[in-house]
């Protein structure tokens, strides 16, 4: 996984509540491999471009000031609805490093962490008063501190940010999750003998 | 005396493994898959990784299976993208031993609805699978909840999992379902109570005279869109019903092992006086059948209601989210909700391709004959054999309905089953998100019932009117 550190880069605006996995990832592109070079136009695909694949110049990852953006600052409720991982692979290969919102979706928010995507929760205020400043200075850049907890806004104000000492740990060091827990081989061992003790009946499917 | 515990923190507990700061390593008892866990199996082989405990998962082929010919077999698919996704699958089952439940086999199905049926689902269990629909389990009183490709990966690896601990929220519903309303209505009713986010970060237990008196197929129903209000999990305690749906089938316990199971089972439910983090309580006398006018699933009402105002709405944001709704779905605020015209209707899905879906849909199909397109795609090969037996088949195509081969078909619009652009759809799936049944389809959300009353008078229409008329 690539470690996240920090970051200071252009920020684009979605001001809609309930953004979903479905608009960052149109189902069809899940089967779509990960590297494929089709993968940069996944993304909102179907808002990013009409049916004969040229641009929807309104969209708001089409305007010249957010095409390079690698920060998104969102509303409430990004990325629920479907489990789908491509919606993480698709920020991604757009170039999206992080989100900012006032809640997500769980199983999007965890699929983010898990790929080096920092998902970060600012109150509904705060994301609104980011949104405005790159709205009014288009393409202005935000800063993300990790270590620190901070996102420092175009005008300078400094917002701090929770995040769990687990998932900032894994960021900052690009671990991945396979290699953290093999160091519990022992305890899984343990574990699973002492299910197949006490509760047999769910240990083994089908269990006589 | 120890603490009085929630069902959750039960079933928690008792799979835990060890914990790291805030996160703790859960033992995962079964995990689920389909098709779509290609980018899972490619990392499997990139980094040359076997499958820890295959017997504990199983594979459905259900998302780009075709719903017609499917007896032709796979060479009868005629886009090899498609063909493609299933293939692999079987490829990779056969490569890691895991257990495949593939387009043509008597027991196939959507991993929601055949895995229940093959007793896969049990009680006391975590079940984690590759799909946020996964929720739906938690109706046998298990912690079932649903997870991405990385996820799905380091569970197939370990069958273990890290997570932090979710909350708890108690939705109680009480009283029973009045004439006409199903357990869709219900769950439609508490995401447009509660948001679309409403739940997130919480295990929902779902409680109450009217979940008590539900059978498993509506108790699957309520807790398979959890996710739609945001919630990690859903689940309801395991009684009597959820006994009787479980003996005998392939994968529930047999013989010695059944009886410790069901003394075991039977100390889950919630202590008495155990707290939830959250609690909330509906009215099931107050619901009515709903539909959805928007493009999520809280934007949902009765069917008596109107199309709401942007002007009504309670901030910048969502009065922008419902002019964009309103724009999408082409509705004008003021309209009333079954003056609204349908060109085809969906009766299927994980949420509702169940045999007591189908039979519900068959009662109001018995009343008239289907103006507009309508399809009825089973859950899996048993529902549809035992709709056949009890001759649901012959109703639908009687009243001039479209009868299917099973699988996810309309609901996620990947097998090339999908709503041209502009089409309107009343439909029985769980997502009436932007372009989710075809790019540029409008989709309204409802129950069965409410989907065939729809089908016969080419509109939305309200199921206990029409009943009443016949």
């Amino acid at each position: 996984m690539q470690p996240f550190t920090t970051l200071t880069a252009p920020a684009a605006p979605f001001d809609q509540a309930n953004i979903d996995t479905n608009q960052l990832c149109p189902t069809r592109f899940n089967k779509v491999p990960i590297g494929d070079p089709e993968y940069p136009k996944i993304l909102f695909h179907d808002q990013r471009f009409n049916p004969d694949g040229s641009e929807k110049p309104e969209f708001v990852l089409n305007k010249p000031s957010y095409r390079k953006a690698q920060i998104i600052v969102a509303d409430r409720n990004w990325g629920g609805g479907s489990s789908r991982e491509s919606a993480v692979y698709a920020l991604m290969a757009f170039g999206i490093r992080a989100v900012i919102a006032s809640s997500f979706g769980d199983i999007h928010r965890n699929n983010c962490l898990k790929n080096g995507v920092l998902p970060i929760i600012l109150p509904n205020e705060t994301c609104a008063a980011l949104r405005r400043q790159i709205h009014e200075r288009q393409g202005a850049s935000i800063s993300i501190d990790l270590a620190q907890q901070t996102v420092t806004a175009p005008d300078g104000t400094v917002h701090r940010f929770d995040i769990a000492p687990v998932p900032k740990r894994c960021l900052l060091e690009g671990l991945d999750d396979v290699g953290r827990t093999e160091q519990f081989r022992g305890e899984i061992g343990a574990f699973r003998d002492r299910y197949r003790q006490e509760l047999p009946f769910q240990a083994t499917p089908g269990a006589h | 005396m120890p603490s009085p515990s929630t069902m959750f923190d039960k079933i928690w507990r008792r799979h835990v493994i060890t914990a790291e700061q805030d996160e703790t390593l859960l033992y995962v008892a079964r995990c689920l898959i389909h098709e779509g866990s290609r980018h899972t199996f490619d990392r499997m082989e990139e980094e040359g990784r076997t499958a820890a405990e295959p017997d504990k998962v199983f594979a459905f082929s259900d998302h780009y299976v075709p719903t017609t010919n499917q007896a032709k077999g796979l060479s009868a698919i005629g886009d090899p993208k498609i063909r493609n996704m299933i293939e692999l699958l079987t490829e990779h089952c056969r490569t890691y031993g895991i257990r495949h439940f593939n387009m043509g086999d008597s027991d196939q199905g959507i991993l929601h609805v055949a895995g229940p049926e093959q007793g896969i689902s049990i009680p006391g269990i975590v079940l984690v699978g590759a799909d946020s629909h996964t929720a739906t389990h938690g109706a046998f009183g298990n912690l079932s909840f649903g997870a991405g490709a990385s996820e799905i990966y380091h569970i197939i690896v370990t069958q273990t999992l890290w997570q932090r601990k979710p909350k708890s929220m108690r939705i109680r519903v009480d009283h029973r379902l009045p004439f006409g309303v199903a357990a869709k209505d219900v769950i439609l009713a508490i995401i447009a109570k509660i948001g679309h986010g409403g739940a997130a970060g919480h295990v929902v237990e779902y409680t109450g005279e009217a979940l008590s008196a539900m059978s498993m197929e509506q108790r699957m129903t309520v807790c398979n869109m959890s996710i739609e209000a945001g919630g990690r999990a859903g689940m309801v305690a395991p009684d009597d019903k959820t006994f009787a749906y479980l003996h005998g089938r392939p994968y529930a316990p047999k013989e010695a092992a059944w009886d410790r199971a069901l003394a075991h089972w039977k100390t889950l439910p919630s202590d008495n006086e155990a707290k939830f983090d959250t609690d909330v309580t509906l009215d099931a006398a107050e619901i009515a059948p709903m539909v959805t006018w928007g493009i999520n699933p809280e934007h949902a009402l009765p069917i008596t209601g109107r199309v709401p105002s942007p002007d009504g709405a309670r901030d910048a944001a969502t009065k922008m989210e419902i002019t964009n709704a309103l724009d999408y779905m082409e509705l004008k605020p003021g309209t009333a909700l079954d003056d609204i015209a349908i060109d085809r209707v969906f009766i299927g899905s994980c949420t509702n391709g169940r045999i007591e879906d189908l039979r519900a849909a068959a009662e109001v199909a018995k009343l008239g004959k289907a103006k507009i397109p309508a399809w009825i795609v089973p859950g899996s090969a048993t529902v549809k054999r035992n709709a056949e037996a009890e001759g649901l088949d012959r109703i639908f195509t009687a009243a001039g309905f479209e009868w299917r081969d099973p699988g996810c078909s309309l609901c996620t619009a990947i097998n090339g089953d999908m709503l041209r652009p502009g089409e309107r759809c009343a439909s029985t799936s769980n997502r009436n998100f932007k372009g989710r049944q075809g790019l540029g389809g409008r989709t309204h959300l409802v129950s069965p019932a409410m989907a065939a009353a729809a089908a016969i008078t080419g509109k939305l229409t309200d199921v206990r009117t029409l009943a009443k008329g016949a």
